[in-house]
């Protein structure tokens, strides 16, 4: 197989489009030789993984582009990166390394982006529609356009989602082509009890189990008997993008893809199948926390970013408590949700309960966490398995409410009623 | 101490030579490699507290994050990166980063698949020279 261009490619190439463009264009053609494309196609909308700060080198590329005068030549959304600009001060981020993340910042804003700063990119109105190619960067926010919205994207690295957005173009590999988004692997969930299908912590712990599991075959859920919430689809997609290398998933009568079973494995049959019991997903809830200790120094939420629904679930929650006071309680979120959140009115109860906010970065990505802070807890499987290699930071998994709960009590308790049979 | 060639197939060519470093668990670079040092640092890896500094890394894929390919760009331009990676298929976001350590450093990390049944040959500790055309010898620690 060969790869063959346009002739708008070939100028784009050459340099006719400018230096920056040629760079994009370049690197771009490598990886589909690489990846044995036969064609480049037209995408849509870009979403830019290449914001978070790592260190000089992922600067140095930035800076490269910008200074050759990068511009997207599609609808670009920025993802989290390396600096909370409205509150790093009151946290533990080295000014050098607040300068640094800020130039990164500011490079990839001058090429005509949109600054929305998370990883949630598919909360905010213009998220793509069904069936479009898109070169998307961040892997819940991949999972999450592929499987829940239906869109078409790759896997995409960093500094590889930038060089589509200025070209406008991805190659055609993968899960742009239709046979790819096929079914391989079969999780029968029929017999997990309802009640615990509709518990929130359900999802990240099935998500965990099926990175685990799936390996290269794209998964599909069977047996649901209820429909789950969008951020519940987040917080399984971003579990399984995190333990594995899941990019896709189908529900069967839930995601677009999969009105029937039939549908989801495109008349196939599966490769294999799974009968996930509870006993299966206790395991896997069990792998999530990495501590022994009912030890707590602060709660944290919001991977992927907290979204509206959130917002009103944990106002709820926490509305006329107050958390102890040797704990802290931090939720991330990006500046639009939060600012809806204000103006319905959710923010004060979490003020008032002693929660604090971030925008436009997380735990994973900004050094924000003090020496002292040692023992986390969260509802979220992605900051869980990242943070004992990432932040060396010891942290227990548990459901909203046993966040809540914990932070209210000064130490890690759980309710396990659910998870028992 | 025994020899075995077994053929790679470059997906970016080079040649590289080093100890092995083998794991048959699936790796992410974000949380999981210390480009600081080359110290593998995801506490749930088999290869956690070994450092990939030079060395052949022999891992089937990567998994999770698609900041891997970031992770390993700083690897590369700090010199903490191993000499080479084997996987078992094509990894874009490994190809990635060697491509733009090409643009930006034009040092290109030398990348090479091998079928999974080669791949299971090979074990930490071996010693592995690979050449231009993704030929790889490992002198085998171990008889066995």
């Amino acid at each position: 197989m060969t790869l063959t261009l346009t002739n708008k490619d070939g100028e784009m190439l050459r340099g006719d489009h400018g230096a920056a463009t040629k760079m994009a264009m370049s690197i771009l053609v490598r990886m589909a030789e690489v990846a044995n494309a036969e064609e480049l196609i037209d995408i849509t909308s870009a979403h830019i993984d290449s914001t978070v700060y790592i260190g000089e080198a992922g600067l140095e590329f930035a800076e490269r582009l910008a200074s050759l005068g990068a511009k997207v030549a599609v609808p670009t959304t920025l993802n989290v990166s390396g600096l909370d600009e409205q509150h790093w001060q009151e946290w533990a981020v080295p000014s050098e390394w607040a300068r640094q993340a800020h130039r990164q910042m500011l490079a990839y804003q001058s090429m005509g982006t949109i600054p929305t700063w998370t990883c949630a990119p598919y909360q905010i109105e213009t998220r793509p529609a069904f069936g479009q190619q898109i070169a998307w960067g961040e892997s819940n926010a991949i999972i999450f356009a592929n499987s829940v919205i239906g869109a078409r994207t790759e896997r995409y690295p960093d500094l590889f989602d930038i060089c589509c957005a200025i070209t406008g173009r991805a190659p055609n590999i993968g899960l742009h082509i239709t046979e790819n988004r096929a079914g391989g692997l079969l999780l029968n969930v029929k017999d997990i009890p309802e009640n615990l299908q509709l518990s929130d912590d359900f999802y990240p712990v099935l998500g965990h189990f099926i990175g685990n599991t799936a390996h290269d075959q794209i998964p599909v859920i069977d047996g649901m008997c209820i429909v789950p919430s969008e951020d519940q689809l987040k917080a399984l997609g971003a579990a399984a993008a995190s333990s594995g290398a899941v990019a896709l998933f189908h529900m069967v009568s839930i995601t677009p893809e999969a009105p029937t079973h039939e549908a989801a494995f495109q008349g196939r049959h599966p490769q294999k199948t799974i009968k996930v019991t509870t006993e299966l997903l206790r395991e896997s809830r069990r792998q999530l926390t990495r501590t022994d200790s009912e030890r707590l120094d602060m709660v944290v939420l919001g991977s992927p970013h907290f979204s509206l629904a959130e917002f009103k679930q944990l106002a709820r929650l926490v509305a006329g408590k107050q958390k102890n006071p040797s704990v802290k309680f931090l939720v991330t979120s990006s500046r639009a949700m939060t600012q809806l959140a204000r103006q319905a009115g959710f923010i004060d109860a979490l003020t008032a309960f002693g929660a604090q906010l971030t925008v436009d970065t997380c735990i994973l990505t900004t050094p924000m966490l003090p020496p002292e802070i040692k023992y986390l807890m969260t509802n979220s499987a992605k900051f869980a398995y990242y943070a004992p290699g990432l932040l060396e930071r010891k942290i227990a998994f548990g459901s909203l409410k046993d966040c809540v709960n914990s932070a209210i009590e000064g130490k890690v308790i759980r309710d396990d009623s659910l998870w028992e049979n | 101490m025994g020899k075995l060639t077994i053929p790679g197939k470059p997906i970016i060519a080079g040649s590289a030579k080093g100890m092995a470093l083998v794991s048959s668990e699936p790796l992410s670079f974000w949380g999981g490699y210390d480009w600081k040092s080359g110290e593998i640092t995801d506490r749930r890896h088999s290869l956690s507290g070994s450092n990939a500094k030079g060395r052949v890394l022999a891992i089937p894929f990567t998994r999770g994050s698609s900041t891997t390919t970031a992770v390993l760009l700083e690897a590369i331009r700090a010199e903490t990166a191993p000499s080479a990676i084997i996987t078992t298929s094509t990894d874009f976001f490994f190809a990635l980063a060697s491509i733009v350590a090409d643009e930006l450093y034009t040092q290109a990390l030398p990348l090479f698949a091998v079928s999974e049944s080669d791949f299971a040959h090979l074990k930490t500790g071996d010693q592995i020279e690979i050449d231009a055309h993704g030929n790889i010898t490992v002198h085998q620690q171990t008889s066995d």
